[in-house]
């Protein structure tokens, strides 16, 4: 036909980023946003196709042994050894639906001392016109839930002195928080100490998918350390599989656990009077997406009234403190925009909320999204997608 | 104004394309018998909708007592899945199963001697 051209009809793991995105490049015109700053506050690349290289950055030499070796007899362990790397994850792509969810197996031609996942973010930046990535791992954020802590504080280690030497040194427009060790308030401080001022890090991370009780003594001098240095605390929620002991869907395990664990340290954070502590300490809440936070700002306020002799710090309503923290945007719900635009007024979301991607799972948000929103001004929509995390992160 | 876009027979039964015309991108299905043409974008997100899986709907059985019987697919009801999150259309009406609101943008197609028309 002299006017039209056949196109790869079917999006695999093996299309091309830039093909699987190529709709999200359409919305760069039809938005302006090419003259907008756009910061991507969450994003992931794929640590496990890298597994046996951060497995040589282990510093306890028997164990780096341990999982050498492993990796190396074990089938399939070269990508998992030493990991707990959480089985049900693999349900994440609705049985092949959504492919990119799975891998990105496309081509990449090699370009020396470069890492592959690299290529891959700037693939996915470009097609959605993002000008800054803040880029983390994807199962090490369950590592919280590994069985033995000292395993866990090591792979954290190894992972964040790989990833600052092997990716954030190499491209500028990649950011990371990196993962603090949590088990350990003394190994956080160390990692703070030692990461704290590398190019590329922005601020540090807890995996929210873990017991530990924020207000215990021993991490106060942690909040004290992030907040004397400037750099923000945030908190990135995680699917746990164990509540599909009493779920039986991965809708239902997704949709109830990723916002259930930072329900939790949001509420500790709050009660313990940790704000009114730390009152520098900028504190984000990542991926649990919006629709909590006015039930929990109801929830708690309506609580507090009545029992304030049990959270005396507090100075001020929680959902006061709620509307001087940071929050991610995605998976921004928006199945009913009445609720969305009440949700995004109480948080005061033209200061406090932050454009995530969070590229390239199956519930990623384009840029898009916010520019959208028929509620917000022009300046609005620039806040949250970028300008916001220019101060928060003094990019 | 119509168009000539393709040829029947890159369309066989249970088939797929997804053509670039100037101005618009066209995934055009062959189902049950018919042809079906649809905007390859998503109401969702803009996805690239018709590069999606095309599979069966699942559904789920119930015995008369309510109890659950288990899954199993329906071939009478084919769906094309959007890649980018998920969404899952009906190709036969173009609408989401869970919400008929939410629906591609179907383009009038027609065949005449073997060439597919669309009116664009
Ligand atoms: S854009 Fe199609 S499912 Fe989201």
């Amino acid at each position: 036909m002299p006017n039209s051209e056949f196109r790869e009809p079917h999006i695999t793991i093996h299309s091309d980023t830039r093909e699987i995105l190529a709709n999200a490049r359409r919305d760069i015109d039809r938005y302006g946003l090419r003259d907008y700053f756009i910061v991507d506050v969450d994003s992931h690349h794929v640590e496990l196709d890298s597994w046996d290289e951060i497995l040589t950055y282990i510093e306890d030499p028997v164990l780096r042994r341990s999982g050498l070796s492993m990796a190396e007899m074990w089938p399939n362990a070269k990508r998992l050894a030493l990991s707990n790397h959480p089985p049900g994850l693999t349900f994440q792509d609705v049985g092949g639906r959504i492919p990119h969810q799975a891998q990105l197996a496309e081509h990449v031609d090699p370009v020396p001392g470069e890492h592959r996942d690299l290529t891959l973010v700037r693939r996915a930046m470009d097609s959605m016109g993002i000008s800054l990535q803040i880029v983390f791992p994807q199962p090490m954020l369950e590592v919280g839930l590994h069985p033995n802590p000292d395993v866990e504080n090591q792979l954290i280690t190894a992972y964040n002195r790989w990833f600052t030497e092997r990716i954030l040194a190499h491209e500028a427009r990649v950011k990371s928080m990196l993962a603090l060790p949590f088990n350990s308030p003394e190994a956080c401080l160390r990692t703070i100490r030692e990461f704290g001022e590398k190019p590329g890090v922005v601020g540090f991370l807890v995996t929210s998918q873990r017991q530990a009780p924020v207000f215990r003594n021993d991490y106060m001098p942690v909040y004290r350390e992030l907040e004397e240095r400037g750099l923000p605390l945030g908190f990135h929620a995680g699917p746990d599989y164990s509540v599909g002991k009493q779920m039986n869907r991965f809708v239902s395990v997704h949709a109830m656990s990723f916002v259930t664990c930072n329900m939790v340290h949001l509420t500790n954070w709050i009660i313990n009077g940790l704000p009114e502590r730390f009152p520098r300490l900028k504190v984000i809440w990542i991926e649990s997406g919006l629709a909590w936070l006015p039930f929990m700002m109801q929830r708690l306020d309506h609580e507090y009234l009545m029992r304030q002799s049990e959270a005396p710090l507090l100075k001020k309503l929680p959902s006061e403190y709620m509307r001087e923290m940071y929050y991610t945007s995605q998976p921004m719900e928006a199945s009913n925009m009445k609720l969305l635009e009440a949700t995004l007024e109480a948080i005061n979301a033209g200061t406090q909320l932050l454009y995530a991607s969070d590229w390239p799972h199956w519930d990623f948000d384009v840029p898009g999204r916010i520019a959208g929103l028929p509620f917000l001004s022009e300046q609005e929509k620039r806040n949250i997608l970028g300008e916001n995390a220019r101060r928060v992160f003094r990019l | 104004m119509k168009q000539a876009i393709a040829k029947s027979a890159d369309i066989p039964e249970g088939g797929r394309i997804v053509i670039d015309i100037p101005g618009a991108t066209i995934g055009l299905f062959r189902a049950a018998g018919s042809l079906y043409a649809y905007e390859n974008t998503c109401p969702h997100q803009g996805g690239p909708v018709c590069q999606g899986l095309l599979i069966p709907a699942v559904e789920e059985r119930l015995n008369k007592d309510g109890t659950a019987a288990g899954f199993r697919f329906d071939p009478s009801d084919p769906r094309v899945v959007c890649p980018w999150h998920g969404y899952e259309f009906s190709i036969l009406t173009g609408r989401h199963p869970g919400n008929a609101a939410i629906r591609l943008r179907s383009v009038p197609v027609s065949e005449e001697e073997g060439i597919v028309y669309a009116e664009l």
